[in-house]
């Protein structure tokens, strides 16, 4: 007999599904707004059908194709012929740019051809289109038409680890000159984890002030601590510009002091400093609330017992208060560390050329190169970073002492 | 009977006088303490502490107590008067190197150590050897009677159990002086009495001199040889457990100690070379025993012990008899407490030993009580 549709009568189990179903708005939000785009991003990072469906039939000949020696006239026929169809779809500036990526000056190639193939020739396409271009006699451009063809690839990544695809198929290195993207993650790190130092150095004295104040004034310190959420994130960073640039405050108070001639005014912005200056205000923030969080939890009553107990004021730092403070400091350095490392807009605007981050680069691929599976795996490699760091702190700390009581 | 008590109370007096041909251990001399400027939380304190004595700071919360112990410790300074330690000032003396052990209310231990590494800790900083640190560590868990729980964390024992652990590392490094600011107060009660008969078996089994905050008068009496009670950052009095009982000087004092009776009226009389004042509560005259000077015409509190009151006695046993009604009766198992009006009042008790039967007492009874002039003491007035 079949009775009304009922909850599994376990009041344990309809306790946890009630309690589901209330997380279910959340877990669709994050859904829809973050892992999605996350999940397509990451997904033009090893996708690409651009080449794949424009060129099939030369892609599907090219396939048999020895690279030590020219390409049949069939695949030279065919690939006219596919080039002739994408020039009427329209479609053959996208594939141009795709092959031009791997293969500088593919695009022009691609305009001349498709310009002398209206024309019809005398002659195997094969000699026309080299006469149009000797490049078409390079087995390096067909190499490169068939890497773009490849639907799953994991160029893009080879590309943002500074590597290449040789037309034998193996990996090696990008020639010195074309070497960017490492460097850029090596130097994102090490910014970031300077300006994680600077935060934990300048942030950690302000934390233990304001946990060891009286209730009172530990709220307005710590309102003060807030304040710069309450600005923009804009006017923060162009305050910068205005106290560090050339003929900026700073300088004419250092000038006004005679710490240094009108000639010798310090270059502090638009640089490398400028970048670290300015971020390491921006995030000290992050680091300074959960620090406060975990010294508030830490008993005034512990530095007197170490004291009577005979210990140095040194002594009882180091032993006493910061061990208790570690998963303050841990969680405070890991959050800056992250975000540092994703930061884009600080290094933006007051970075100047040498001062900008890896984020500034996947920009600049998303806006202006263009090339979106290069920046999806930029930003992959970067999450991989994250995610790796998250691991080596939970190893290393526990991620559940991260007290944020 | 009157000379009987007045002899018990000399014999303390005489004891006291002994202790201090002893050097004193810790001294306070004129010793105040202002947080603000303005406010004195503690005035002008005087104490001497023997050597291996054990002396309490009795007084209700706010009194000054914990101020008292953080100037002996060296977290506060004195603003005025000067503490010796063993015959020298230590106002200069940080609190690191005064050597004095001590334990805090929450007991203070460091969460992130094990037991053994904190009763380490102590001796590491002061450059001991490990060997050494080991064998003094496992004797002071011994002490505590913690054996074996040594690589516990803090956050794995009991109450009862972080209490010997806070006490074990104030010994550990074997000070002369331990200061314990009450530290059974988060303790439930029958540990709180076992950890009292603890302190003081350890207490007896060392020699060192234990300086004792509570506000638990019954917790002072069961542990120390003398009680500083305090009143407003001042020592009311200081005595032997049973002379502070037995002869109270002040109404604060017989309250704050057990119970009393407290009845307030004028001098009207003296007797026996001005021993023995009568005293004029509304109506009834009673005899009392003169405590502190005092002349015909004074207000006076008087105060007398609720067992120390005879129901219904035969007549003339007694100097002071009075009339009173039994407005409430309470069994407390081996005592039986009687509410009665009397003296233009409804709050004066008297227990009597427990007998079958409430003694025949009922509610609305018409008694008469009676109490001698030595149970009844003449104190300095004070609005009740
Ligand atoms: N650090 C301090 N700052 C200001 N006032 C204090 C401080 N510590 C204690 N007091 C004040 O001093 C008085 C005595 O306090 P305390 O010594 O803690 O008394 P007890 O231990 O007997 O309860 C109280 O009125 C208290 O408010
Ligand atoms: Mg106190």
């Amino acid at each position: 007999m079949a009775g009304p549709l009922r909850l599994p009568g376990n009041p344990d189990v309809r306790v946890r599904l009630r309690a589901l179903s209330l997380v279910a708005p959340l877990v669709i939000f994050v859904g829809v707004t973050f892992v999605a785009p996350l999940g397509t991003m990451l997904m033009r990072s090893v996708y690409d059908p651009v080449v794949a469906d424009a060129l099939p039939k030369t892609l599907a000949l090219l396939s048999d194709w020895d690279a030590n020696e020219l390409p049949s006239e069939a695949i030279f026929a065919t690939l006219a012929e596919e080039i002739k169809h994408a020039s009427s779809e329209r479609t053959i500036g996208r594939v141009a740019g795709r092959i031009n990526r791997v293969q500088g000056g593919f695009r022009g190639l691609v305009t001349r051809t498709e310009r002398e193939l209206r024309t019809t020739g005398q002659g195997t396409w094969r000699e026309i289109m080299i006469s149009v271009d000797s490049l078409w006699a390079d087995a390096a451009t067909w190499h490169a038409i068939k890497v773009t063809g490849e639907r799953y690839t994991a160029r893009h990544y080879w590309n943002a680890l500074d590597m290449q695809i040789l037309s034998d198929g193996s990996i090696a290195r990008q020639p010195e000159e074309r070497r960017i993207y490492l460097r850029l993650f090596l130097r994102t790190l090490m910014v970031s984890g300077l300006i994680t130092l600077l935060c934990l150095l300048l942030g950690y004295p302000v934390a233990h002030f304001i946990a060891d104040s009286p209730p009172r004034q530990g709220n307005l310190l710590l309102i003060l601590v807030l304040i710069p959420f309450w600005t923009s994130l804009l006017v923060r960073t162009t305050s910068w510009i205005v106290l560090l640039q050339n003929q900026g405050v700073l300088n004419d108070l250092f000038v006004a002091l005679g710490l240094i001639g009108e000639d010798g005014r310090l270059s502090m912005i638009y640089n490398m400093t400028g970048t670290i200056i300015a971020m390491t205000h921006v995030l000290l923030p992050f680091m300074v609330l959960p620090l406060y969080s975990v010294m508030r939890g830490i008993p005034a009553t512990h530095m007197n017992a170490a004291a009577s107990l005979g210990a140095t004021p040194l002594q009882a730092f180091l032993r006493v208060y910061w061990p208790q403070s570690l998963p303050g400091v841990g969680a405070g350095a890991l959050l800056v560390f992250i975000l540092a490392i994703g930061y884009y807009i600080t290094p933006a605007l007051v970075g100047g050329s040498d001062g900008q981050l890896i984020s500034n680069m996947i920009a600049y691929h998303m806006q202006t190169s263009l090339n979106w599976g290069l920046a999806a795996a930029l930003g992959g490699v970067l999450l991989v970073g994250v995610l790796i760091l998250y691991m080596v702190y939970e190893r290393l700390i526990g991620i559940d002492r991260i007290g944020l009581r | 009977m009157l000379l009987n008590r007045e002899h018990t109370s000399s014999t303390i007096l005489k004891d006291a006088g002994k202790l201090d041909q002893v050097p004193a251990h810790v001294q306070f001399r004129g010793v105040s303490k202002t947080y603000d400027g303005q406010i004195k939380v503690v005035k002008d304190f005087d104490l001497n502490i023997h050597t291996g004595e054990f002396v309490t700071l009795l007084g209700p919360s706010g009194s000054g107590k914990t101020t008292i112990l953080m100037m002996l410790a060296g977290f506060q300074a004195p603003s005025s008067g000067e503490i010796l330690l063993e015959g020298r000032p230590i106002h200069d003396l940080p609190a690191r190197k005064r050597g004095i052990g001590m334990v805090f209310q929450n007991y203070a231990l460091f969460p992130h150590m094990t037991v053994g590494a904190n009763l380490s800790f102590p001796l590491e900083v002061r450059g001991m050897n490990s060997l050494e640190r080991k064998e003094r560590v496992l004797r002071a868990l011994k002490l505590v009677r913690l054996d074996g729980l040594s690589d516990r964390k803090p956050g794995q024992l009991s109450g009862g159990q972080q209490q010997r652990v806070a006490i074990a590392r104030a010994l550990v490094f074997e000070p002369s002086l331990v200061l314990m600011d009450e530290p059974l107060g988060a303790l439930d009660r029958s540990l709180r009495e076992e950890m009292q008969y603890e302190i003081r078996r350890i207490h007896r089994s060392l020699d060192v001199t234990i300086v004792y905050v509570t506000h638990d008068q019954q917790e002072a009496m069961v542990m120390s040889d003398r009680i500083a009670v305090l009143r407003d950052g001042m020592i009311d009095q200081i005595e032997v457990p049973e002379g502070l009982y037995e002869a109270p000087t002040s109404a604060f004092v017989a309250r704050f100690i057990g119970e009393s009776n407290q009845l307030h009226g004028h001098v009207s009389a003296m007797f026996e070379q001005d021993n023995v004042c009568e005293v004029d509560t509304g109506g009834e005259m009673i005899r009392a025993l003169k405590v502190s000077p005092c002349h015909v015409g004074d207000q006076v509190t008087l105060s007398i012990r609720p067992e120390r009151v005879k129901m219904n006695p035969e007549s003339g046993r007694y100097t002071n008899e009075i009339s009173a009604t039994v407005e409430d009766l309470t069994f407390l198992g081996d005592q039986l407490r009687i509410r009665l009006a009397t003296c233009g009042r409804d709050d004066f008790l008297a227990t009597i030993p427990n007998v079958v039967g409430h003694g025949g007492l009922v509610e609305g009874d018409a008694v008469r009580i009676g109490w001698t002039v030595v149970d009844c003491r003449v104190l300095n007035y004070e609005q009740p």
